[in-house]
């Protein structure tokens, strides 16, 4: 659903359209992806590279235009894939979190609903994440990585069209007004 | 504050969302020293108001115990100014100590070395009055000391008895303006009489303008005043000058004697002339060994030792030979083989073979009767110093050199 002048960037905060979800949906969904991270890529190693806890958590951020429930979106995400990691707690948490708050901030300037604009952001999210985890790393683990640019954009490209085709199904789920 | 947490209650959840999930991680998470991340925080971000805090109460106790209750401080202080008064009192008693030590091992030195009998006393009291130089001694009459004799020490004269009591005595210094002493020029021998002045230096009246008289020249006691024997330092002359019409020169002296105090001093009790030295004396005592003992110089009524002869040996036997010939009336060369030979074991007589007699039928040389021989102590008018040091030894308890 795109505004029907064509344009992305909102005049105003008021113009854009607050999406709702039912609460099952707000819970099914994240638990589906993160369950889907943990146990589709045992039988299709290819599917590793897909972060769709992150890209729901875009995805709820950017449509329910709202920082809190953004953040909280992306903490409670983000902690779930650490309890399931070898990882400390908090390593997903913060980085979905600081995601889910900054992608909110953008959808309430953004025409959400316009692929690219969903594509964009996808992009952009993947990236923001994987730098903020791989400070944290740094930081708190102490762990000497470096930031493979290259293989984080085209991870991120590919996650970004996986994420586009996502978002269009979750729309299926948003409450109708 | 509330509409400042309304504004603001997006980013502001965000914050308290990270933080507690950096909390989270801080509590697993342990650092290389295997020391957890959330103790490392809470250590650091303790300390520095714990240090401050500290630092507020250290100084505020330290502000009220150093400029508030200052009780302590005080007598401390009390306490501490007696102690470095009694330090002090014990530096300068164990100083007067030590310089007691070092003039009493000088008295000892002159006193065994001069010829005059001496008696060592020590500065009990000084006379009353700002401009008096007299002071008392702790000798008197009980030890030999009479009115009138003179007192010195090692470096010079120091005055003279004015009175004498039983257990101490009045000496008057040579500063005093009332003392007087003739005294003699070292080099010119000129001839003056010391008088002090009540200050430091003395002066040297009755010395003629015509006389010659330099600056840094000593003089000693003439003896003519006969209460110092001559020879003993008087002073340096530290200025000399020359009034107009006048007869006498106006010389400065600084004496010698009292340069470095009188508490111990030597009282002449006998007092023996001495030739003016052709040197100035040294300001510091020499020491000297103690004299060579009566046995190693000879035993009383031992021979002394002969007088070495001149010439060589052959020259020694030459003579001997021919006093022997002379004895027995043989002329070398005439005798046949077969008479009798002289005697060459008889025992010449004295002085027969002249001033290398040799002693007969030993080689030594025998003495000469009546002559001093060299190696001998001179026999002056005074007995040798060991006799002396024996006699005070001995216990007398004045301490007295004796004669």
């Amino acid at each position: 659903m795109s505004y029907p002048d064509g344009r992305i960037l909102l005049n105003s905060q008021r113009e854009g359209q607050v999406s709702r979800f039912r609460a099952w949906v707000l819970l099914a969904v994240p638990l589906g992806a993160i369950l889907f991270q943990v146990y589709v890529p045992l039988f299709f190693q290819f599917l590793r590279f897909l972060e769709v806890p992150l890209l729901v958590v875009v995805y709820f951020a950017i449509m329910r235009r709202s920082q809190i429930s953004g953040l909280v979106i992306g903490a409670l995400v983000g902690l779930a894939q650490d309890s399931l990691s070898n990882k400390p707690l908090g390593m997903y948490g913060i980085a979905e979190t600081l995601v889910g708050y900054f992608a909110a901030s953008v959808g309430m300037k953004l025409d959400v609903d316009h692929p690219f604009i969903r594509l964009l952001l996808s992009f952009l999210f993947f990236i923001v994440h994987r730098f903020f985890y791989w400070i944290i790393l740094r930081a708190m683990l102490g762990k000497q990585m470096a930031f493979d640019i290259q293989t984080t954009l085209v991870l991120a490209l590919l996650n970004a069209v996986v994420g586009v085709s996502l978002f269009h199904f979750l729309d299926k789920l948003r409450e109708t007004a | 504050m509330e509409s400042f947490l309304n504004r603001y209650r997006h980013i502001t959840v965000l914050l308290l969302v990270i933080c507690a999930q950096l909390v989270l991680l801080a509590v697993q998470v342990k650092n290389d020293q295997d020391v957890r991340f959330i103790r490392i925080w809470t250590i650091t971000a303790v300390t520095p108001v714990a240090r401050l805090v500290e630092g507020l109460r250290g100084g505020s106790v330290g502000f009220l115990h150093n400029y508030i209750t200052l009780h302590d401080t005080n007598a401390e202080n009390r306490h501490l100014r007696e102690e470095v008064g009694q330090l002090k009192l014990q530096v300068i008693f164990l100083q007067n100590q030590l310089n007691t030590a070092d003039r009493a091992k000088a008295l000892q030195i002159f006193q065994a070395t001069t010829p005059s009998k001496t008696l060592a006393a020590n500065e009990i009291a000084i006379a009353p009055g700002t401009d008096s130089k007299v002071v008392t001694v702790n000798r008197g009459s009980l030890s030999g000391v009479e009115r009138g004799m003179a007192v010195v020490t090692p470096d010079g004269i120091v005055g003279k008895v004015t009175a004498a009591y039983p257990t101490a005595s009045m000496v008057q210094l040579v500063t005093d303006p009332e003392f007087a002493a003739g005294v003699i020029s070292q080099k010119g021998g000129v001839r003056g009489t010391l008088k002090g002045q009540g200050t430091p230096n003395c002066k040297v009246d009755y010395v003629a303008v015509e006389e010659k008289v330099e600056v840094g020249e000593w003089f000693y006691t003439s003896g003519d005043d006969r209460i110092f024997p001559r020879g003993f330092p008087v002073g340096i002359v530290r200025a000399v000058r020359t009034p107009d019409r006048a007869n006498f020169k106006e010389i400065l002296l600084e004496p010698v004697g009292v340069q470095h105090g009188v508490e111990d001093v030597l009282i002449i009790l006998q007092g023996v002339h001495q030739d003016i030295p052709d040197t100035p004396p040294a300001n510091q005592p020499v020491y000297l060994e103690p004299p060579v003992p009566a046995s190693a110089a000879g035993a009383p009524g031992a021979q002394p030792a002969a007088v070495p002869a001149v010439g060589t040996e052959a020259d020694k036997l030459r003579t001997l030979y021919k006093a022997i010939g002379d004895a027995e009336n043989h002329t070398y060369g005439e005798g046949a083989p077969g008479t009798k030979p002289p005697d060459f074991n008889i025992k010449l007589p004295n002085g027969a073979t002249g001033p290398p007699t040799p002693a007969a039928g030993t080689g030594i040389a025998a003495p000469v009767p009546g002559a001093k021989p060299p190696g001998a102590l001179p026999q002056t008018g005074n007995p040798p110093d060991a006799v002396r040091h024996a006699n005070q030894a001995a216990g007398d308890p004045s301490g007295v050199s004796k004669k």
